[in-house]
This record gives structure tokens, C-alpha cells and sequence, in this order.
């Protein structure tokens, strides 16, 4: 398997405009002659589909949703990333793209992330002329808040519910054109298989989720932006629909799938109250720009947080991390955390959680302020917890977030198969090992609405006055006969299990060993159990009801089926990636101190992994990571 | 510290959208009063799939009232008891031991019932697609400073943007009417200064296409009420008021072409 990344030749800072000027285009008149599939109708397929359709494009859009307005996006809540330095404090392009590189320590590519950074600007004007209503000051100007990672203010926002607010003028931009007949939505459908012809992507099988019907959708390009695999760990923050399926049918035709074992736990969740949860919910990291974390310094501490006097506190980030503090970045504070409560200072019933506590802040800037700024995050914990924010700290905890790794793109965002594109978290581009609060929004609005729609011309030019393959090709058919024995199997099993309880033990295996620290014998142990779970999914996994209806079990099933074959290549990245960096914490390599210790000399470089036929034993191939602008270092934000 | 809830559940079952339906009477021993609404339908389907039985089908997603996604009419109520909350944020807390909650989908003829008590609600994107947009493709945008907005009306357009599209209005609607949905989406829009533009052909085209769908307005303001982001029906008298100067407007550049 070849890794071309596909970088263009120059200096950093114009690569992408030389790019733009050199790739191939497309008229405008002979747009209307190429089919074009979009999965997923988030932030990023959303964007994509949208601005495909203004250029002309005849675009097909999917979602399993009822509506484009329902994706995971939508729970975004702090903000959103720009080097507009609005606020004067000495933010800039090259200033993002730094923090970007050294947030994600130092695995991401140099030139995608330039790249970003350079289009986070045009972001936020693109959003405001849609009318995303972002804060503003009393002069009417865009407002800033501090996200973690970065000494500037660089984050816009829309109250506690930005991502709402960006999906919400996204799916305008997709309703007009679906509206004026540029793209055909195919709403409750869902990806179930991607087909490869002559080596080139070539559509897609689907499945209608409200009568079971299996069919085809042939294109000259296909683009996936089906969100991230969090939920391989059963308890995160994503939406309950969130799945790998999408990403993993496409590797299993041939896509690589880059850096799975990086995963994002983020440090502020409400921790789990007992075995029946179905999710976690998170809060947001703008919260930290008032809120101060801390723990008792004694494991005994009994006295509710505001008996316990400052002196037997331990606000642990400020005490380790002087000049980031609680904003030092996701993976620093979610590891902070995991150590004081696995010393026994974890507060709450379970014993399980760490104060985020805002009465200082309360009594510097006074509750109305305070409410202004966090009001509906407030709320949202109280009807969660029954506790009161403004009252009592909010107990919070690290919980799985988001995944940097995805499927393995070049600089042009397509996927080790020729026409086939990934958007969004589905991809691994931009984030390294780690990504930054308020980053992501960013990232799948640059793909979007401003990579995608530049690079897709490229691929399509050449192939001018060519017909997509006929649904009735023979890899469409076998593609189709394929996928419904696969559901037809799943019924037919029988067993005794439902899905969920498969997904709930898959899920425990992953964070035990996969989680927020990894082991190499932990990690030996996830690999020996997670075949044998599976093994005992097939044999006794039990869906009732029938395959031509809505059957929500039926559709769980088949997602659980690929998180198994997920999980494993994710622990097999964990495992061989022989360092420490971001959200990969193997405890074998760490300093003294606890921080993470990164091998450069081995591992800078992105792992992508080529599908084999056999779960336990993909191959897995490097691409070396260069860095000609910015200087390795340890990264420190001490 | 939790308790447990014993309660029974008179659940709307529907095998299709042609279906006659009825309701089921399920038992729901030992819920613990931490739970979500909806964790404890998981629950539910849990012990139905254990049972050999089909689980009961409804809509739901993000479990964080953002998306909107999910629905339902507890005990008559659209999201249930709790004001301000969507049925994914009520906790069982608010229930009683040995209650009996009855469970149905939203009840409108615009949101015909797909399974169970999941429906189908894309006449709202039907309402959006006609005109809920500012044209601003992508590429053409001048920078975001360029314009101030005054905070206030930034903080109003985005106390309308606040709407999940859940359909709770709806539902709640004696009349089955969906205009706080509608007032919500054209308030956001054609408060702002980017939104000017196409303000009154917007208003127009929106509320023309909510009614070949919905029933209409007779100000009982249940909306409101039912409303899990609290949206104010001031959005509908807003956007009566630019409905009925739309008439005018749009009449006028009609007699100039």
C-alpha cells in the first residue's frame, strides 16, 4: 500500500494557494455532468454537499437521520477556532498553526494544518454572512473566549451551543439547495457498504432504516463525513447513533485507517452515576476559562466542598501547570484528573469525579456574569446532577470525546482509494495526536466548505464525459447480496443477548485497556478478549423483530459488529506505537514527573492500517512525519 | 442517594404508518430515579429483547437536548412534566413510585407516525428549504466585523436560533400549527442585518409552506409552554407582522418587473 501525502512542493505558506492555482478544473457548464455522493450531513458533509451544489455539481447527500439538522455536530458546545486576532493579543495564522501542531504533539502534518488555520479565518466570516448569531460586544463586534492550549483569545462562540448554531447555517445552505433541486437528499438511509471498481471508488449500497430496503447509489466520486468511533468505547459523549460503520465498510474495501488508537478524552464530563447510563455528557472547556479545578488534598476528606477550607484543597492543574492552569490542554487535564482520583481524592458518591468549582469567580465577577457566560451549562448539569452549579462546585470527570485518527487521507482528503474522500473527524488530517477545544468545528467547516470543493476537481477533471458505474455492475450486486445476508444473519442468530449488552462489555474492555492510560499487557489482554466477545456475538447475539421495518436493534446489531473489528485495530495501534504522545498514554513511557514521553526517533510518523481480511492481523504501514517550520520539542505547558 | 421506581408504563405501539395502533400496558419494576427518561426506555427494550419481544421504537440521539431528536407525549404533556427540558434531559426524579405514565408519539396530522412513537417531521425541512436561508455561498463572504450587530439584537436573533426544530409546538398545538417553529427559524434570520436582503420574500415563502402543512395560530401560546428552549411566541407576532408587510412588499416589486 503506497502513502502518498501528496504535499505540495513550496514554502508552508504557499503551498495551498499555489494548490488551488494548479489543481484541475472544472467549468462551471460541466459540473452538472458529475455525480457526486456525500455521507453524513454534518458540519462537514453538510458544507461539502452545500457548496458542491452551488458550483453546479449534481450531489446526492446522506443521512441516517430524520433531518441534515440532527448531526453530532450540533452538540458542540464552546466554540469555534480563528486566527482573526480580533482582540489584538497577538494571534496569527502562523500562532494557530503552531498551537495546533504542538496541541497535537507533534503528529500532525505540517501542511494540512497550515492549511487549516489559514482557512479558519474565512470561517467566520462564511458563517456570520449565513447568519450563525454569534456573541457579540456592545459595540457589535464578535466576541472571544480562551479555549485550552492557547494564550489567546481566539475562540468564537454562540452561547453554550456554537455547534448548533454552525450546523444550524450549514443546514440552511444544504436546504437551499436541496430546495432548488442541486441535491438530492436520501434522509434515514444508511451507508452499509462502499463499492470499489477498477480499483476506483465507485458508489455506494445503502439501507433504507425505515423499510429495510437494500440499494444502490453510483457516483463519479464518493465523499464520507460520518463523524468519528468514540462510541466503540459504549460510554461517551457522542450521540447514541454515532458508529463507525461508514469509515470501516470503506476500509474494508481498501482505505487505510491512520492513528486509530488516538482517541480524546475529554476532561470535563458528568461523571457516571451507575451501570445503566447510556451516555455521558459533557461540559463544556469554555467552562474552565472561569471555573477552577481541584480536589482535597486528603484521600479521607469527608465535608462537602464548601466546608473544606483552601489550605487542605489541591487545585492540582494550577500547582502543576503555573502558566496554562485549568486551561492547559484536553489530554494534560484529563490525565491530571485520572491521577488524583486514582489516588483516592475523587469526590461525589462514586468517589469518581473532581471539583470544578465557580465560587470564586461567582464572588469576582457576580452570578448575573456568571449566568451570562455559562447559564444554559449550568442548567443542563443541575437537571442532570439536581445540584446546583451556582451553589455547590459541578463534579466532573474525563470521559471518551472524540477520535483523532480516522480513515488516512493525502492532502487532497481522499483515502488510499482513488475517489473516495473522508471530511470531518471521519478523517485523521489534523489533529495529531491530540486535538484542541474548539478545533474541530473548525476542521470540518475547512474540509467542507473550503478544502474539499477545491481539491474533488482534481480527481474529477480527467474523467470528463465518463458515466458513473450502473448500479446493475456486478460488485454493486454482489455488494447489495452481501450486505443483506449480513442483516438477514443477524436476525437469524437467535441468541440470547441483545446488542447493547455486546456494546456495554466491548465497551468496558476498551476503556480498561484502551482508555485514558494503556499498558502493553492491558492492551494484550483487550486483544485476546475483544475476538473472543465476538466470537460469541455471532454465535449468540438475539434481534427481535423483523428486517422490512423500523428495527432500531436490528440497525444497533450491525453497528456493534464493526466496533468489534474496530476495537481490535485500535488496540493493535496502541500497541505498537511504542510512546507516549497526546491522547496515547502508555504508562511504559512516561518521565518522572508523569508527563508524556514521546519518541520521536521511532514514532514520528502516522500509522495507517490496510485491512487484511482478518481483524485480528491488519498490516500496518508508516508515513514519516517531517517538520521543516516548527522545532520538535517537549511539550510543555508547565 | 437514588431510589428505585415501580411504575407502568402505557406505552403507543404502532407497527407502521398504516397500522392500526394501540396502547401496551408494560411493567417497569426496580427504575432507578437517577435515570434519564430515556435510559429508562433503554431499560424497557432491554427487557423486551430478553423477553423475545420487539423493542419500542422512538427517536433520540444526542441524550443532551440539543439535537432534537427526540419527541414524546408523557402523560399528555410534549417533553413531559419538566419545563424548559426535552424528554432526553427529564430524569426519573420527577417521577413517583407506583405512577403510571402513559407514553405517545406527537400527535399531528403533519407528523405522521413512522413506528411506535417515532414520526415523520420533515415537513419543518420542507419550511426551511423554502426559505429559511440567507443566500451567502460559499467563497463570497466580506469579513465578519464588517458588519456590527448591537448585542441586542444578536442576543434576540439567537434566543429565536435557540430552536432544536424538536416539534414539541407542534404537538402541544390544539390546532396542530407550526408557527412558533416557523416564527423561531424567520425571527433569526430577518433579525439580523445579513438576513435584510431576502427578509420579506423569506417570511412569505416560509409561512405560505407551513400552511399546505399545518394547522393554524389561534394564540393559545401551549407552544410556548411545551417549548424545551423556552422560545417566546413574541417570534410570532414578529413574523405576522413581517407576513403581513410582505404582502404589501413583495406586491410591489412584483409590479415593477
Amino acid at each position: 500500500m503506497e502513502l502518498n501525502s501528496k504535499i505540495p512542493a513550496g514554502p508552508l505558506a504557499e503551498k495551498w494557494t499555489n494548490y488551488k492555482f494548479e489543481r484541475k478544473l472544472v467549468t462551471p457548464a460541466n459540473r452538472r455532468k458529475y455525480d457526486i455522493i456525500v455521507v453524513g450531513t454534518g458540519l462537514a458533509g453538510g458544507a461539502a454537499a452545500a457548496t458542491l451544489g452551488e458550483q453546479g455539481y449534481n450531489v446526492k447527500a446522506f443521512t441516517f437521520h430524520d433531518s441534515p439538522r440532527r448531526a453530532h455536530s450540533i452538540a458542540a458546545q464552546g466554540g469555534i477556532n480563528a486566527a482573526k486576532n480580533y482582540k489584538g493579543d497577538g494571534d496569527s495564522v502562523q500562532r494557530l498553526f503552531y498551537d495546533t501542531v504542538k496541541g497535537g504533539d507533534f503528529r500532525s502534518r505540517e501542511a494540512n494544518v497550515y492549511r487549516l488555520a489559514e482557512e479558519s479565518v474565512r470561517i467566520i466570516d462564511q458563517m456570520t454572512a449565513q447568519g450563525v448569531p454569534f456573541a457579540r460586544e456592545y459595540g457589535g463586534l464578535l466576541d472571544n473566549r480562551s479555549f485550552g492550549g492557547a494564550q489567546v483569545s481566539r475562540t468564537f462562540y454562540a452561547r453554550g451551543q456554537t455547534g448548533q448554531q454552525l450546523l444550524l447555517g450549514v443546514y440552511s445552505q444544504l436546504a437551499r439547495q436541496i430546495g432548488l433541486g442541486n441535491v438530492e437528499l436520501h434522509n434515514r438511509t444508511e451507508l452499509i457498504d462502499v463499492v470499489v471498481v477498477d480499483g476506483k471508488a465507485a458508489g455506494i449500497v445503502v439501507r433504507d432504516l425505515l423499510t429495510g430496503e437494500i440499494s444502490s447509489h453510483s457516483a463519479h466520486a464518493v465523499v464520507l463525513a460520518t463523524g468519528g468511533y468514540s462510541n466503540s468505547f459504549f460510554l461517551s459523549t457522542n450521540a447514541m447513533a454515532c458508529n463507525v460503520t461508514a469509515a470501516w465498510r470503506a476500509h474494508r474495501k481498501g482505505a487505510a485507517f491512520a492513528n486509530p488508537c488516538y482517541t480524546q478524552i475529554h476532561p470535563t464530563c458528568i461523571p457516571q452515576s451507575d451501570d445503566f447510563q447510556s451516555k455521558l455528557t459533557l461540559m463544556s472547556e469554555s467552562l474552565r476559562n472561569d471555573g477552577r479545578i481541584w480536589c482535597p488534598k486528603s484521600p479521607d476528606e469527608t465535608r462537602s466542598p464548601e466546608l473544606i477550607p483552601e489550605e487542605d484543597r489541591d487545585y492540582y492543574l494550577e500547582r502543576r501547570y503555573p502558566s496554562f492552569g485549568n486551561l492547559a490542554p484536553r489530554d494534560i487535564a484529563s490525565r491530571a484528573a485520572k491521577i488524583v482520583v486514582d489516588e483516592g481524592k475523587g469526590v461525589g458518591p462514586l468517589k469518581n469525579g473532581v471539583y470544578l468549582d465557580f465560587a470564586e469567580a461567582i464572588g469576582r465577577l457576580g452570578e448575573d456574569t456568571i449566568r451570562e457566560r455559562y447559564g444554559n451549562l449550568f442548567e443542563m448539569y443541575e437537571r442532570i446532577t439536581n445540584e446546583s452549579p451556582y451553589k455547590m462546585p459541578m463534579r466532573i470527570y474525563p470521559a471518551v470525546h472524540y477520535t483523532m485518527g480516522g480513515l488516512w487521507v493525502d492532502y487532497e482528503l481522499m483515502t488510499t482509494v482513488p475517489g473516495l474522500y473522508a471530511a470531518g473527524e471521519a478523517n485523521f488530517s489534523d489533529h495529531g495526536a491530540n486535538r484542541l477545544g474548539a478545533s474541530a468545528l473548525m476542521q470540518g467547516l475547512a474540509d467542507g466548505y473550503f478544502v474539499l470543493p477545491n481539491t474533488i476537481s482534481n480527481y474529477l477533471a480527467p474523467q470528463l464525459g465518463t458515466t458513473p458505474v450502473p448500479t446493475d455492475h456486478p460488485e454493486f450486486q454482489a455488494a447489495e447480496a452481501t450486505a443483506k445476508a449480513r442483516f438477514d444473519g443477524y436476525l437469524a442468530i437467535g441468541g440470547t443477548r441483545s446488542p447493547d449488552s455486546f456494546h456495554q462489555e466491548l465497551g468496558k474492555i476498551m476503556w480498561d485497556y484502551c482508555g485514558m492510560e494503556r499498558t502493553k499487557t492491558g492492551l494484550e489482554k483487550a486483544l485476546s478478549e475483544i475476538p473472543a466477545l465476538h466470537e460469541e456475538f455471532r454465535k449468540n447475539l438475539r434481534v427481535t423483530g423483523s428486517g422490512e421495518t423500523t428495527n432500531q436493534t436490528l440497525e444497533k446489531a450491525a453497528r456493534v459488529d464493526d466496533f468489534f473489528e474496530l476495537a481490535q485495530v485500535m488496540c493493535l495501534d496502541a500497541l505498537t506505537r511504542e510512546e507516549s504522545c497526546g491522547g496515547h498514554f502508555r504508562a511504559e513511557h512516561q518521565t518522572g514527573e508523569g508527563e508524556a514521553e514521546r519518541d520521536d526517533e521511532h514514532f514520528a510518523h502516522v500509522a495507517a492500517w490496510e485491512w487484511t481480511g482478518n481483524a485480528s492481523a491488519p498490516n500496518r504501514h508508516t508515513e514519516p512525519l517531517t517538520f521543516e517550520n516548527i522545532h520538535l520539542a517537549v511539550r510543555s505547558y508547565k | 442517594m437514588s431510589t428505585e421506581l415501580n411504575l407502568t408504563l402505557k406505552i403507543w405501539r404502532q407497527a407502521g404508518p398504516d397500522a392500526p395502533g394501540a396502547f401496551d400496558t408494560i411493567a417497569a419494576p426496580g427504575i432507578n430515579d437517577e435515570m434519564s427518561f430515556l435510559e429508562m426506555l433503554d431499560v424497557v427494550n432491554e427487557r423486551l429483547i430478553n423477553d423475545g419481544k420487539e423493542a419500542v421504537v422512538f427517536d433520540h440521539d444526542c441524550r443532551e437536548g440539543i439535537c432534537g431528536t427526540c419527541s414524546l407525549m408523557i402523560d399528555g404533556q410534549a417533553h413531559g412534566p419538566q419545563k424548559g427540558t426535552a424528554t432526553c434531559q427529564l430524569h426519573m426524579r420527577k417521577f413517583a413510585d407506583g405512577q403510571e405514565i402513559t407514553i405517545e408519539p406527537w400527535r399531528a396530522t403533519a407528523f405522521p407516525v413512522v413506528k411506535d412513537l417515532m414520526v415523520d417531521r420533515s415537513a419543518f425541512d420542507r419550511i426551511i428549504e423554502s426559505g429559511g436561508y440567507i443566500t451567502a455561498e460559499t467563497g463570497g463572504a466580506s469579513d465578519a466585523n464588517l458588519t456590527p450587530i448591537p448585542k441586542p439584537v444578536a442576543d434576540a436573533a439567537m434566543d429565536a436560533a435557540a430552536c432544536i426544530g424538536c416539534g414539541a409546538c407542534v404537538a402541544a398545538c390544539p390546532n396542530s400549527a407550526a408557527n412558533l417553529f416557523t416564527a423561531a427559524k424567520v425571527s433569526h434570520l430577518n433579525l439580523l442585518p445579513q438576513g435584510q436582503a431576502e427578509r420579506y420574500s423569506r417570511v412569505e415563502a416560509m409561512v405560505d409552506t407551513m400552511e399546505d402543512f399545518f394547522g393554524s395560530c389561534t394564540n393559545h401560546g401551549e407552544c410556548q409552554e411545551a417549548c424545551p428552549k423556552e422560545i417566546s411566541i413574541d417570534f410570532i407576532a414578529m413574523m405576522n407582522k413581517d407576513y403581513l408587510k410582505s404582502k404589501f412588499k413583495n406586491r410591489k416589486t412584483l409590479s415593477r418587473n
